[in-house]
């Protein structure tokens, strides 16, 4: 009988780890960062601001780190290009919204729901992920850009529903109010006979818009959708949605039923917005139709362009990296440059003066064409996005490999 | 019974007849090859059998199925596997992973590392090769790597199209003698070619199509040495 080989050499505890290489793994050492960065966050942001602030800001950017997770997997994956994904961002959005406010109240129902958070959060991802299915069923057949158009034109009507269905939405006056989650303190069990009815395990916990405890919520989210991503990509599933992604045709000569194939990749892609949606919802306890435009679902496929299509890790990284320009940078370059201006000696340019609105006010006013600069820049920079995947990496590098090659023939011959 | 026969299909494209009445049949260890000029319907053919297309009239019998409706993954999965015109490899995905999809409808992981290993010996650039992109190797390594993908599904049936379309002539001799080992190892092969010559030697028997129709069959030898294909395909 034979051991196998793992059994009879196990090393301590450590060496079965193989911390060496897996910090050499590139994408598994950013990962790494980002987790203990993830972890530090609260606490040093407490620490040195003295306020929630950033930690707030920090669950908002988790919202679109998730809608990337997301989008990537049709995207990035299944490469269908998909401009209408804040719809199924709406769609969760106001699937919880609904069911956790009083809006009901005031719909032809008259009566209202307070369904939990935890289960509308997995609602929220069902009835994403079937309007996924919805849409994708008679479109899928369309390929690239007519497949575009049309995920656009469901982008702009799904908001225009939820403006137009004011009965039932409230349409531009927005749903308020929306419940907070909440954990439960007790569990009932067998011990229940002895006289306890009930044994409270943690105090009554409500998030009651409280940053730190959204922010918890949300870290956990994200690294969920990883590790469900991650499994995904390497399945059998995510094989065919990469070989779709090179050649529908091929892939269908290999046995892969297209149509399924991509229908699940749209599905899976839109559950996790609903996902982020029904967070989303919570987490402002507003939720308007003017959230989820046009605008919301370029952002996040620029995300996922420049963190690195296909590539998780630069995905995230790339939400994180538009979100902190969109959201911190640009709105504190005004003052930034005032500043710089006043310390270099330029102060008078800071001085409104006829159709000079002063500079923080000129830069203000070109702040997005700043914005679209820092796009073009990155992408000339690395087109292969911020973190590639290996993949793109390697034939990016072909072309230079290529051209050797065909020298050294050349010299041989 | 033949393995494969295809009795009077015509196919069309839009209004354009493509196929008309074109019946032939694959028997079992054989190998068959379809010959004809550009445009002569020989892609249409193969495209038609794999299910990426379907026949206005006729049939398509499979190893005792009739599969002229069914669609392709479920053809694969009766045990029909084509490599491809252009070869259409997975261009961003590693030589391993393409020989990987070719395996995508079997269940049986012990059975496909042995596979593996098997194309592996028919081609073994493909080893020193496995974890390259396939977009990067070279037009004969890409033509062993959807061969080799497409030996991975165990075909009942082989179909080949255009093996040796861009292949320097020493490349061609190698690709048609692993065709031949293909064949010997027990697989039929459907070999689709404009190189008519290679072909016919190879081939136990063989179609010549022209315009969507056969206008001549034979073994390969007859073939070979009949007047008409000597002076439209073999330039004699």
């Amino acid at each position: 009988m034979s051991v196998p080989a793992t059994a009879q050499k196990r090393g301590p505890m450590w060496n079965r780890l193989r911390l060496r290489e897996r910090i050499r793994d590139r994408d598994t050492a950013i990962f790494g960062i980002l987790f203990i960065t993830a972890v530090v966050w609260p606490m040093a942001t407490i620490y040195a601001t003295d306020s929630t602030f950033l930690i707030a800001q920090a669950g908002h950017a988790g919202t679109y780190v998730l809608l990337a997770i997301g989008l990537n997997v049709v995207v990035g994956f299944a490469g269908l290009l998909d401009l209408g994904y804040a719809a199924f961002f709406a769609i969760g959005a106001y699937t919880y919204a609904l069911f956790a406010s009083n809006q009901l109240a005031s719909s032809p129902l008259h009566h209202e729901f307070h369904m939990p958070f935890w289960l509308m959060l997995f609602v929220g991802m069902v009835v994403a992920a079937v309007c996924g299915a919805i849409l994708g069923f008679p479109t899928l057949r369309l390929r690239g850009d007519y497949l575009a158009i049309v995920t656009l034109g469901f982008g702009e009507i799904v908001p225009q529903l939820f403006y137009n269905f004011d009965q039932w939405t409230g349409g531009i006056n927005a749903i308020g109010n929306i419940d907070q989650p909440s954990l439960p303190y007790w569990i009932t069990g067998p011990w229940a006979e002895a006289g306890i009815t009930t044994i409270k395990l943690v105090p009554n916990f409500s998030f009651a818009y409280d940053p730190v405890a959204f922010y918890v919520l949300i870290v956990i989210l994200v690294i969920l959708a990883v590790i469900l991503v991650r499994n995904l990509h390497s399945s059998r599933l995510g094989r065919a949605w990469m070989a779709i992604r090179e050649d529908e045709v091929a892939a269908a000569a290999m046995g892969i039923n297209t149509v399924t194939t991509k229908l699940l990749a749209f599905a899976i892609g839109a559950s996790f917005s609903g996902f982020a949606g029904a967070y989303y919802g919570a987490s402002f306890g507003i939720v308007s139709p003017d959230s989820f435009l046009f605008t919301v679902s370029i952002t996040v496929l620029v995300m996922i362009v420049l963190g690195g299509m296909g590539n998780i890790t630069g995905v995230i990284v790339g939400a994180l990296a538009i979100y902190f320009v969109l959201n911190n940078l640009l709105p504190a370059l005004p003052a930034q440059v005032e500043s710089l201006a006043d310390s270099v000696g330029l102060g008078s340019l800071n001085v409104q003066n006829g159709d000079w609105p002063g500079l923080a006010g000129e830069t203000q006013r070109i702040a997005f064409l700043l914005y679209g600069l820092i796009l073009v820049v990155m992408m000339l920079l690395r087109p292969q996005g911020l973190v590639p995947s290996r993949v793109r990496e390697q034939e990016l590098k072909h072309d230079a490999v290529l051209e050797e090659e065909t020298a050294v023939e050349q010299a041989h011959a | 019974m033949a393995l494969l026969e295809v009795t009077e299909i015509n196919a069309h494209y839009g209004r354009i007849q493509a196929l008309r009445n074109l019946s032939l049949k694959v028997d079992k260890g054989e190998i068959v090859a379809l010959i004809g000029s550009n445009g002569a319907g020989k892609t249409t053919t193969l495209r038609t059998i794999s299910g990426l297309m379907h026949p206005g009239q006729g049939t398509i019998k499979f190893d005792g199925h009739d599969i002229t409706r069914t669609g392709p993954e479920k053809i694969v999965d009766l045990g029909i596997c084509q490599s491809p015109e252009g070869r259409r490899l997975f261009a961003r995905m590693t030589v391993m992973d393409n020989l990987m999809m070719g395996a995508y409808t079997r269940r049986d992981p012990a059975q496909i590392k042995v596979d593996v290993e098997h194309v592996f010996e028919l081609f073994p650039r493909l080893k020193e090769r496995r974890n390259q992109i396939a977009g990067t190797l070279s037009g004969g390594e890409q033509q062993m790597c959807a061969m080799g993908r497409a030996l991975m599904a165990k075909p009942k049936l082989l179909m080949l199209d255009e093996p040796s379309l861009g292949l320097s002539p020493i490349l061609c001799d190698t690709i048609f003698s692993i065709v031949g080992e293909i064949n010997s190892a027990g697989t039929p092969v459907l070999l689709v070619e404009q190189n008519a010559r290679r072909a016919l030697e190879v081939a136990h028997r063989g179609y010549v199509i022209e315009t969507g129709v056969i206008v001549q069959t034979g073994t390969g030898k007859e073939l070979l040495e009949s007047e008409e294909v000597q002076k439209a395909y073999l330039g004699m």
